[in-house]
């Protein structure tokens, strides 16, 4: 753990130096500007410039990791008198499915749209992760994305990502026709209804 | 309103939709992103919710407009978000003036104003310069002698940074000799409350956003930056009346652009749109009670505006020297 | 008394609004505008903007339907105050705040609800949400006016100095390790520099731009570096800055959820978390346990709420830390102390009601949501601003009037709710988990509109992860984001004013305008802040010349 504390402030201290001179940066279009230009607190009368605020903040930011590191050299914070490894088997393991799992399902978003990721991904997790019956996990990963476009797409009308362009046209934009033109009730009662599926299905998995 | 102004404006509604559901194919499917490139409070901000709320109210689209504030950098913001859309059809958004001077000033954003589409110019507003009232001033006179003795200890706030405000105070720096000091807010009504809390000593702020404040008597006008009296203020003299300097007149244009490569379609269809939110009662009160001038315009005369705007501002902005 | 006098003065406009309140068509309105924004507050990504963004279009009906003018405004700030006691409920139940004003919440709320007590801070949020909204409201009723003079004499200095004392009570937030909670409040306020600088409109801190992209392809001996940029779109990704939820969802409801996942080997089930009506009785005569919390919650809640700029973030967050502060056990904070759900709780209750101070009486909107409501009273036909208390009073007595119908609406709906939201916490961990990391991506995809956001946001997650293991506090980092660009930005205004002289923060006597007056509210308040920050270093070092090592403090 002491070693991996200190790796980490070195690698935070080196990126607030990269702050720092990032800070100090001017437009892109500009070839005349002279770096570190505008850190200054008063420039041409116009008070602080816009690298002002963010330069100072990094120099704290690398004072800060300077002083973790002299910490962790001296033993005196709880990471740096830890022997316990930084992450162990199951840490990284975990860190592999779970992070790996989230980042396949960002990836499938731009693919098969958001409720099509939602379903495989809750789908992966709870039968592969969680070891769950297939049949509760296929129910699951069916009516939570259900009801998440029920609730986002129609009711909150906040549209999610459809995926490629063919998806869209072949399956959303005919159920958002369709369940745009239900009046509240019947989207209550999808819910509850769903619900209850969920509910019976989860009863039975049990025994 | 009476009952038959009420049946002719209906009728010419209806007239619009029969003719528009035989010539427009475009209608959106999904909910159209509204962008304001200014902050919260504002005029612009509060103009574009209007818009919003008549949409809605009078139920003139399928799909609801969704304002959303992008008020970053004097507009940049808002006009790199506008060019790097994915779904143009779908994406409109209420324009400053800065709409001319950012891309102007910062060329390095790539934008080019005439590239959006031009969906309707619904008004055009005007500036006028406000003091507190315990300032003791009255007149403009009397602002040049006050702000001309404090130097740089006279401050004046405005929306951004080389924005219309910071145009309308280069310009009173360089006519009068003054030395009055800018400073940016993010948003008109911002200015207008340290106005009125007197820890700024003058704004140039919109009618719309200093009113208030005027009815309770906390601040005053003293010179209106048009071409004639407007008719709210008609006690406040234009500055070209009161003949000292060069005639200056300013305005701001309120106006509906379509983000660029937005399809002919689609573009009518906001024009369209736009024209009945432009025709409803409450536009036009509000229009009146808010001194804003100007017709409708949209289409190539929009464009015509433009161009001759976008001429002017350069010249304003090289002149000030803040392009070279 | 002057107060009191002025209180009898408005009872019987307040007696006719709360009767105009109580008919059946308006309090039928509140209840319907509770539900919906209790629900809507519950689920990260979306908070009360977007419930009462969305049913604008529907109170032009009630406007129709029903003859007062004012209720209309009923229903909105019915869902408005339901989703301030929503968002409480997934900062407890999933331990991800789903708005800026309920991460203080979480401190407390979320170890409590590992304990087994979800239902105990369920019900003290509710409650004390309940008592801020309602002294709000008092305060509200008899000083509206005059307080609106208030706000005016915060110019940009003081919104300064208001900030650094938001910052100072941070310092107690951090745990133990200053230098870990330094580099988390410096990370934050950095994070909110990137993207669009407001004042001089240039972008800013564009990680990995052209340029940069230039460089890195020539330094790998790519011959025509120039014509293959851009790689990666450096501009799409940072040029809208990041926002708050990114960080904050990618920091409860990913960074927090692998560390539990991997500390409890998916070992937590919440099943000992019992309903009865009898533990609710309990949970609530506990309260006499968070009294304290609540009272300042809703004190200084309301007094930072009118102020335009600062909203209910920093008046939540300060109430924590002044609760924290003057307790007798600050050590109990984090570990799941009543009063550090009921402060933060009561104190965002109350500067919600605050907020529609300076929007009702200045026209200028605090937040979001008092944007959207500004602009619904706009399109009735009001004018909000200095002249609507005595201009309008048909609609403003029953709006106040209905404050306090709300709140009380609020209170019993949401205890009224509680048993459904814990049975969210009986789901196995297994379900639980997936169901929160979907929950995340969807509402940063809802809040934002983007996938660069929500990539950014998984990205901040798995950081955020390795450095909870190593101890970093992270909820420094989460608020300075939210405060980081009015902070700057009212620093730079006041330093353009004083040409860069800092004087004028702590001297009275800084000439601000060439007429030598004395402006006392900034001193007083960054000195404050200077004694809060200075006051643990002070005690810190008497501690060690008596000889304690840190292990004893």
């Amino acid at each position: 753990m002491r070693r991996a504390e200190i790796i980490t402030a070195f690698l935070l201290a080196l990126f607030s130096a990269y702050l720092m001179w990032k800070s100090g940066e001017g437009p892109e279009w500009d070839t005349e500007y002279v770096h570190w230009a505008n850190t200054g607190i008063n420039i041409d009368g116009s008070g602080p410039g816009k690298g002002f605020w963010p330069f100072y903040l990094a120099l704290g930011m690398f004072i800060s990791c300077i002083w973790i590191i002299i910490n962790a050299f001296r033993r005196l914070s709880p990471p740096s008198q830890s022997e316990e490894p930084f992450m162990d088997g199951y840490a990284k393991k975990m860190l592999l499915f779970v992070g790996g799992g989230l980042i396949g399902f960002l990836i499938l978003i731009d693919l098969i749209s958001m409720y099509a990721a939602i379903a495989v991904f809750m789908f992966y997790y709870m039968m592969f992760l969680g070891r769950h019956p297939l049949k509760l996990s296929i129910v699951t990963s069916l009516v939570v994305p259900f009801w998440l476009y029920l609730f986002f797409d129609i009711v909150m009308t906040k549209v999610q990502p459809k995926g490629l362009r063919w998806i869209e046209d072949a399956i959303y934009n005919p159920a958002g026709a369709f369940f745009r033109d239900q009046s509240l009730l019947t989207i209550v009662l999808c819910f509850a209804v769903t619900g209850a599926v969920l509910a019976i299905t989860a009863r039975a998995s049990r025994h | 309103m009476n009952l038959v102004k009420k049946l002719v404006l209906g009728a010419t509604a209806l007239g619009m939709v029969a003719t528009a559901t035989a010539a427009v194919a475009f209608e959106p499917s999904k909910p159209v992103d509204f962008v304001i490139m200014a902050g919260k409070g504002g005029g612009a901000d509060k103009m574009a919710r209007l818009m919003q709320s008549i949409v809605e109210k009078e139920g003139l689209a399928d799909k609801p407009l969704v304002p959303t504030n992008k008020s970053g950098g004097s507009g940049a913001e808002a006009l790199t978000y506008m060019k790097g859309v994915n779904d143009p059809d779908h994406t409109i958004m209420v324009t400053l003036n800065s709409f001319f001077t950012t891309p102007l000033r910062q060329p390095g954003l790539k934008v080019d104003s005439m590239a959006f589409a031009p969906v309707g110019r619904m008004a055009e507003d005007t500036f006028l310069l406000w003091v507190h009232k315990d300032e003791g001033i009255s007149t403009f006179q009397e602002f040049l002698a006050e702000a001309g003795k404090r130097g740089n200890k006279w401050v004046m706030g405005g929306t951004g940074k080389n924005s219309e405000d910071n145009i309308v105070t280069d310009h009173l720096n360089k006519a009068f000799g003054l030395d009055i000091k800018y400073i940016p807010y993010k948003g008109g009504g911002a200015v207008a409350k340290d106005l009125a809390g007197k820890q700024i000593q003058s704004s140039v702020n919109n009618p719309s956003e200093a009113l208030g404040f005027y009815e309770s008597g906390d601040v005053i006008p003293l010179v209106a930056f048009t071409n004639e009296r407007l008719p709210l203020f008609p006690e406040v003299p234009t500055l070209n009346e009161i003949g000292i300097g060069e005639p200056f007149a300013y305005f701001m244009q309120r106006a509906v652009v379509g983000a660029p490569g937005m399809s002919d379609e689609a573009q009518a269809y906001y024009t369209e749109l736009f024209t009945k939110v432009y025709a409803s009662d409450d536009w036009q009160k509000y229009k009146k009670s808010k001194s804003l001038m100007g017709d409708f315009i949209s289409g190539s005369d929009l464009e015509d505006y433009w161009a001759t705007q976008i001429e002017r501002h350069e010249k304003i902005l090289k002149a000030s020297g803040a392009i070279k | 008394m002057d107060i009191f006098a002025q209180f009898f003065d408005v009872l019987p406009a307040l007696q006719q609004g709360i009767w105009v309140a109580v008919q059946p068509h308006n309090l039928a309105l509140a209840v319907i505008g509770v539900i919906v924004g209790l629900f809507v507050g519950a689920l990260p990504g979306l908070g009360s903007v977007n419930g009462v963004a969305i049913l604008l279009p529907f109170t032009f009906v009630i406007n129709e339907a029903t003859p007062d003018p004012a209720s209309p405004m009923i229903f909105l700030a019915a869902i408005y105050y339901g989703a301030m006691y929503g968002g409480a409920i997934s900062s407890i139940t999933l331990g991800i705040p789903g708005a800026s004003t309920a991460v203080a919440t979480t401190f407390d709320g979320r170890p409590m609800a590992l304990q087994g007590n979800a239902d105990r801070a369920l019900v003290t949020a509710a409650i004390a949400s309940f008592v801020g909204g309602t002294i709000a409201t008092l305060f509200f009723t008899v000083f509206a006016p005059a307080l609106s003079s208030v706000a005016l004499d915060f110019g940009n200095p003081e919104i300064f100095a208001l900030m650094l004392l938001a910052f100072a009570t941070f310092i107690g937030l951090g745990g133990d390790d200053i230098p870990k909670t330094m580099f988390s409040i410096f990370f934050g306020l950095l994070l909110a520099t990137v993207g669009f600088d407001t004042i001089s409109g240039e972008p800013r801190l564009i990680f990995f731009n052209e340029r940069e992209q230039t460089a890195v392809l020539e330094a790998l001996g790519s011959t025509d570096a120039a014509s293959s940029v851009p790689i990666f779109n450096s501009v799409g990704w940072f040029s809208r800055g990041i926002q708050f939820l990114v960080l904050a969802i990618g920091v409860y409801g990913i960074g927090e959820m692998l560390w539990t996942i991997n500390e409890s080997r998916y070992k937590v089930t919440m099943t000992e978390t019992k309903i009865s009506a009898s533990r609710i009785m309990r949970g609530i005569v506990g309260m006499k346990d968070a009294w304290k919390g609540t009272a300042i919650g809703s004190l200084l809640g309301f007094f930072v709420g009118i102020l335009p700029a600062a909203g209910a973030t920093p008046g939540s967050l300060m109430s924590y830390g002044v609760s924290k502060m003057t307790s007798r056990d600050p050590k109990s904070y984090g570990q799941g102390n009543p009063d550090g759900v009921a402060a933060p709780e009561a104190a965002n209750n109350s500067a919600s009601t605050g907020a529609m101070l300076p929007m009702m009486t200045l026209g200028i909107p605090g937040s979001p949501t008092t944007a959207v409501l500004l602009a619904g009273m706009v399109i009735w036909g009001l004018e909000p601003g200095p002249r609507l208390f005595e201009d309008r009073p048909e609609f403003v007595w029953p709006l106040i009037g209905s404050f306090y119908i709300s709140n009380i609406v609020a209170v019993l709906v949401n205890l009224a709710f509680i048993p459904l939201f814990l049975a969210v916490l009986r789901m196995p961990f297994t379900i639980l988990a997936p169901v929160i990391f979907v929950l995340s991506i969807i509402g940063t995809y809802a809040a934002y509109d983007n996938m660069y956001d929500v990539w950014l946001m998984v990205l901040f997650g798995l950081g955020a992860y390795m450095l909870r293991i190593l101890d970093y506090p992270l909820a420094p980092a989460v608020l300075a984001v939210v405060l980081g660009g009015t902070a700057e930005q009212k620093l730079r205004q006041s330093l353009l004013l004083s040409d860069g002289d800092f004087a004028i923060f702590y001297s009275p006597f800084f000439d601000r305008d060439g007429k030598g007056q004395e402006w006392w509210i900034a001193p007083i308040t960054t000195w404050i802040a200077v004694i809060l920050i200075a006051l643990p270093i002070v005690v810190w070092g008497i501690r060690k010349m008596r000889g304690q090592t840190a292990a004893d403090v």
